[in-house]
């Protein structure tokens, strides 16, 4: 089998990483797990939103596992692919957006 | 959605001797998957004992209208094991004098018996408080001598049970075939008109839900309102409770599981989920399964693995509550799916969902 930077089994040991940083380790999981607690926002709606991060992180370790929630929490293909599509859009409007600041320089330097 | 039985096909996954050879030596890349007996053991809950007998759970027969993807019976219309009316009397002698307060009759689809209608009268008559029939729904539009069982289950006061794998068409159809999404909810649509699932009506209509896919499912509470919501605003479909349900590595489920590479995440996502306090009240703890001739299992899954109960009695025809109450229930590494997360059983979860990421 060929090797890669990244595992598909390493998910499952993500709750290792308190082996050498216990307190921060704890600290960081409690924070998290309160994060996605059924709030003024549904633990459904926070997955989604979870899924759209991952993708513009590209974390493929977060794309597993909020696929998985996901459809867990019954939510749709389209759902998800939608819900992709916001976070590409932000993306991409955050590379867009700063377009405005070198324009603003070139105009500057160059009249 | 399969074309038929694993065992018309002549899978080897048809026999229960193989399916426990996977569960039990199933080959890991990553780990040894701890076993289940081991797992109770750290709470003390080895040997899992039966209490009192509650539910009577009875399987009238493996042929089904449907072949479900999932499906832990291996059911389909080419299946022809079906309860006879012997077999079905003598179940009414333990109904009338155990003490049982709920009958559960499940399939394949047990409307498809020929006796079903027979049972159902007979064993209304005895005074049992909850009668449950799983109906898979497609059954009351299949054919139009079914189509009076709404106003049939209605005269008997039935409990109806129904399986709805999603809202929406796409998910439900691809789980248990084309065309059962829309005939699902045509007589969902008619079980509502007889007054069944109505807010203050005793006519009691639940749906289960169960992944169509190699994944847990999610908060059954908030899966409920997703339900509600969505088939009430989609199809004006109003029904009682949501019953979410984890599949169990079992028959045509463990066959996807393996053929789709998914197995060994599956069984480590389960182990992971595993919750001790969901051990506790497990169904095969106040339940009896009894398969279509009579014998009798802990509960449906150990049914299709041909593990029958570990007691002298092994048929309905020498039911003897002393000498199954306190019995040692038999396990293996299946029992897994019934206690991952909030635990799940045939009324769904067994403790109070927990909030949080699962």
């Amino acid at each position: 089998m060929s090797k890669t930077y990244y595992d598909p089994a390493d998910l499952r040991k993500f709750g290792n990483i308190t082996e050498w940083s216990e307190e921060l380790g704890n600290k960081f999981f409690e924070y998290y797990g309160k994060v996605f607690e059924e709030g003024a926002l549904t633990a459904r709606e926070k997955s989604l939103i979870a899924l759209a991060v991952a993708h513009t992180e590209q974390c493929p370790y977060c794309i597993d596992a909020y696929s998985k929630d996901t459809l867990q929490r019954g939510v749709t293909k389209e759902e998800m692919m939608e819900a992709i599509h916001v976070g590409a859009a932000i993306k991409s409007g955050a590379t867009l957006v700063h377009g405005v600041q070198m324009m603003n320089k070139v105009n500057k330097l160059d009249g | 959605m399969a074309v038929k039985s694993l065992k018309k096909q002549g899978s080897d996954l048809a026999q229960s001797n193989k399916q426990l050879e996977i569960l039990s030596n199933g080959i890991f890349q990553s780990g040894e998957l701890p076993t289940f007996k081991n797992k109770i053991s750290e709470t003390n809950q080895f040997p899992l004992k039966a209490k009192k007998l509650e539910i009577l759970q009875i399987n009238v027969g493996y042929m089904c209208n449907q072949v479900c993807d999932h499906c832990h019976v291996d059911a389909g219309p080419d299946r022809k094991e079906i309860m006879t009316r012997d077999t079905m009397r003598q179940c009414l002698e333990v109904i009338k004098n155990s003490g049982a307060h709920t009958l559960d009759l499940t399939g394949g689809a047990p409307e498809m018996n020929p006796d079903f209608r027979w049972f159902v009268e007979e064993a209304a008559k005895v005074g049992i408080k909850d009668f449950i029939v799983r109906s898979n729904l497609t059954i009351i539009r299949a054919n139009k001598k079914y189509y009076d069982l709404p106003e049939f289950f209605k005269k008997h006061n039935v409990h109806v049970v129904s399986s709805m794998p999603h809202w929406t068409r796409g998910k439900t159809d691809k789980q248990r075939g084309d065309g059962v999404f829309d005939k699902s909810i045509k007589a969902l649509q008619e079980l509502n008109a007889v007054g069944y699932g109505m807010p203050n009506s005793d006519l009691r209509l639940d749906l289960v839900y169960n992944p169509s896919g190699a994944f847990l499912p999610g908060d059954q509470a908030s899966m409920e309102k997703d339900f509600k919501k969505a088939l009430l605003e989609d199809f004006n479909i109003q029904f009682h409770n949501l019953f979410a349900i984890t599949n169990l590595p079992i028959a045509r489920f463990l066959d996807y599981l393996i053929a789709s590479e998914n197995y060994e995440d599956y069984m480590f996502s389960l182990v992971e989920a595993y919750n001790p306090a969901a051990v506790k009240n497990v169904m095969c703890t106040n339940t009896l399964s009894i398969s279509w001739d009579g014998y009798l299992f802990d509960c449906d899954f150990n049914q299709m693995l041909e593990l029958p109960v570990n007691s002298k009695v092994k048929h309905i025809s020498e039911y003897n509550e002393e000498l199954l109450e306190g019995r040692n229930i038999v396990i293996s590494q299946h029992c897994y799916g019934c206690t991952a997360g909030a635990g799940s059983s045939c009324q769904g979860n067994t403790i109070p969902a927990e909030a949080g990421i699962s």
